[in-house]
């Protein structure tokens, strides 16, 4: 599968990245390059094969529905690169 | 080096119980060594206050009787585990200013143990990459040298910094994580030994999620007994990582004498790649004959899939990988940078933010996720996964362990291989398949290159069957007596 100029700006959308477009065309050559390699699955009979979910064999544990952590906003809003009252501060979303 | 810094955690174990040096004495001295190490670019952040005040209290408690199965052990943390109030980076940019309010439950484990903390150690960014060549805070060097060569050579990675470290003689032990080999191929590169356990027997919580269905922790140490001794205080049920597993840990340690007399050892066809160097195949077949002198019986295998173990991880990595990376949006925490509108922001955050090789993975991961596509790469490679951990099961069924080289190839140069990440995804080829499985693996040096750099033999196990990987590592690292130190050592 070869990876074009403007497939590689809409994957850099979706992963939101900014990829400058003098960027664009090295890096379609690159992933271009890493799938064209990792196509070699393709010889691998799959059918019937279910695909993995667990690494190991164990269930999944269950816990209680139960608030188990908090009144730590401090903690929470620490790293925070903007806040103000106790809020995180983001940019204007809805005009 | 001196005599606290060039010895063992199961020795310095000693000098502390018989009162011959003080947790205080044995961490100065790798203060110190850890400052002399300062070339190497191996940390990240140092933490010299508190590994002393670690240190006293560790003292304190020795002083009442009261000690733990790692008590006053100067340690280096990857840069990768969550450290309550000490900067914790993943080799990122984007959280280059990130200070965890919170311990993760490994780190927590071993200080529990009375571990003493030296530091954050560097690592490839978000620990995508098999070099240290990709952290934000620059490459990291080993302290080995290639022969007649001055260039510095890459301690593999991505827990390169702890490799580096350890190797170097400036801690008795480091925390690393292996997604794809990022133990053992460094502990192959700088000839320790690096150990990962089967996925589920330590918790992942508070360790920054790279792929999370094959993270693991684990030790990087200087003996096979150092390896038991620090993987028995990280391991452990934890309830807040659902994927940890509810079963004993076992007393790694007192498994170690038992030789292997009978124990039938696996040799997969299929690890004998084209290419593959004949001081790599040489080793090998070395390790084979020391496992039968010793009483091993040597079985052939076959694992049919391993040729395509890299690219199935080369898809499930990235595609985990693009997920986990979501979260870094310069909302709550991490870099933010300034833009016009919101998705502009997100994106300029983490064009900023992320390196090459993470933005690379980043875009791979989205594209085998994306519509249209996920069937064709995500669920085929899961689907081969599948087959990947069938040919372990089944193979297992007549061995008890299997024996491979741990990396295709010696340390190489910084700067090489940089610009080829199909090159430098090769460098894991042998570690993978275990990685992909869920099984546990360990790295032990076993000999030196021509060019005079450490190479590693590894040994794989059944899963949570980590005592007869070690009981096996154990009896290889007797035989192979490897006692070559590195030239950049202080």
């Amino acid at each position: 599968m070869s990876i074009d100029k403007a497939t590689v700006a809409k994957i850099a959308r979706l992963a939101r990245i900014h990829v400058p477009e003098e960027n664009q065309e090295a890096l379609a050559g690159e992933l271009s390059n890493i799938l064209g390699w990792v196509e070699q699955l393709a010889e691998v009979n799959t059918d019937d094969v279910a695909p993995m979910t667990s690494v190991v064999e164990v269930d999944l544990p269950r816990r209680e529905d139960a608030v188990t952590d908090g009144d730590c906003q401090d903690k929470v809003l620490a790293n925070a690169p903007s806040r103000d009252g106790g809020f995180f501060v983001v940019p204007r979303v809805i005009e | 080096m001196n005599d606290l810094t060039g010895i063992t955690i199961a020795e310095a174990r000693d000098k502390l119980a018989s009162g011959t040096v003080s947790s205080r004495e044995l961490t100065e001295a790798h203060v110190a060594a850890v400052g002399a190490a300062r070339p190497l670019n191996a940390f990240i952040t140092e933490t010299p206050d508190q590994a002393l005040a670690m240190a006293d209290a560790s003292d304190a408690r020795r002083a009442k009787g009261d000690v733990g199965a790692m008590d006053g052990i100067p340690i280096a943390i990857k840069d990768l585990y969550c450290t309550e109030g000490v900067l914790t980076t993943a080799g990122s940019a984007i959280l280059g200013n990130f200070v965890p309010p919170y311990e993760s439950t490994v780190t927590a484990n071993l200080w529990k143990a009375g571990a003493v903390m030296l530091g954050k150690t560097s690592m490839d960014e978000f620990a995508m990459g098999s070099s240290n060549m990709f952290s934000f805070k620059g490459p990291v060097a080993s302290p080995w040298r290639r022969a007649g060569d001055k260039r510095d050579l890459v301690p593999g990675g991505s827990s390169g910094g702890s490799a580096a470290t350890v190797a170097a003689r400036a801690a008795l032990g480091a925390t690393g994580t292996d997604t794809g080999g990022s133990i053992r191929q460094p502990a192959s590169f700088t000839g320790i030994v690096g150990m990962k356990p089967t996925y589920g027997r330590c918790s992942r919580w508070g360790i920054i999620a790279f792929a999370s269905s094959l993270d693991q922790a684990g030790p990087l140490v200087r003996s096979v007994r150092d390896a038991a001794i620090m993987l028995g205080a990280m391991a452990g049920h934890d309830p807040k990582d659902s994927t940890s597993v509810d079963i004993p840990v076992p007393d790694y340690e007192a498994v170690l004498g038992g030789g292997v007399k009978g124990l039938r050892v696996g040799i997969p066809a299929e690890y004998r790649i084209d290419g593959m160097p004949g001081e790599i195949e040489l080793l090998w077949d070395q390790g084979i004959a020391w496992m039968k002198d010793q009483g091993a019986e040597i079985v052939d295998i076959s694992l049919p899939h391993t040729k395509y173990a890299l690219p199935a991880y080369y898809i499930v990595a990235p595609a985990e990988a693009s997920s986990n990376l979501a979260r870094y949006d310069g909302m709550r925490y991490g870099l933010r940078v300034d833009a016009s509108d919101l998705d502009d922001m997100y994106e300029r955050t983490r064009a900023e933010g992320f390196g090459a090789e993470v933005q690379r993975r980043v875009l791979i991961g989205t594209y085998v996720l994306s519509a249209g596509y996920y069937d064709a790469y995500y669920i085929k490679a899961q689907k081969v996964r599948t087959l990947i951990a069938g040919d372990f099961k089944s193979a297992f069924e007549g061995i008890d362990v299997v024996l491979t080289p741990t990396a295709p190839s010696d340390a190489f140069a910084v700067g090489d291989k940089a610009d080829d990440p199909i090159a430098m995804y090769l460098n894991d080829v042998f570690t993978v398949p275990a990685s992909l499985a869920g099984l546990p693996a360990i790295s032990v040096p076993a000999g030196l290159s021509a060019d005079g750099l450490p190479l590693g033999l590894h040994l794989i196990g059944k899963p949570f069957d980590e005592a007869t990987v070690l009981r096996a590592a154990a009896a290889l690292e007797d035989t192979a007596g490897f006692s070559a130190l590195p030239q950049g050592v202080v």
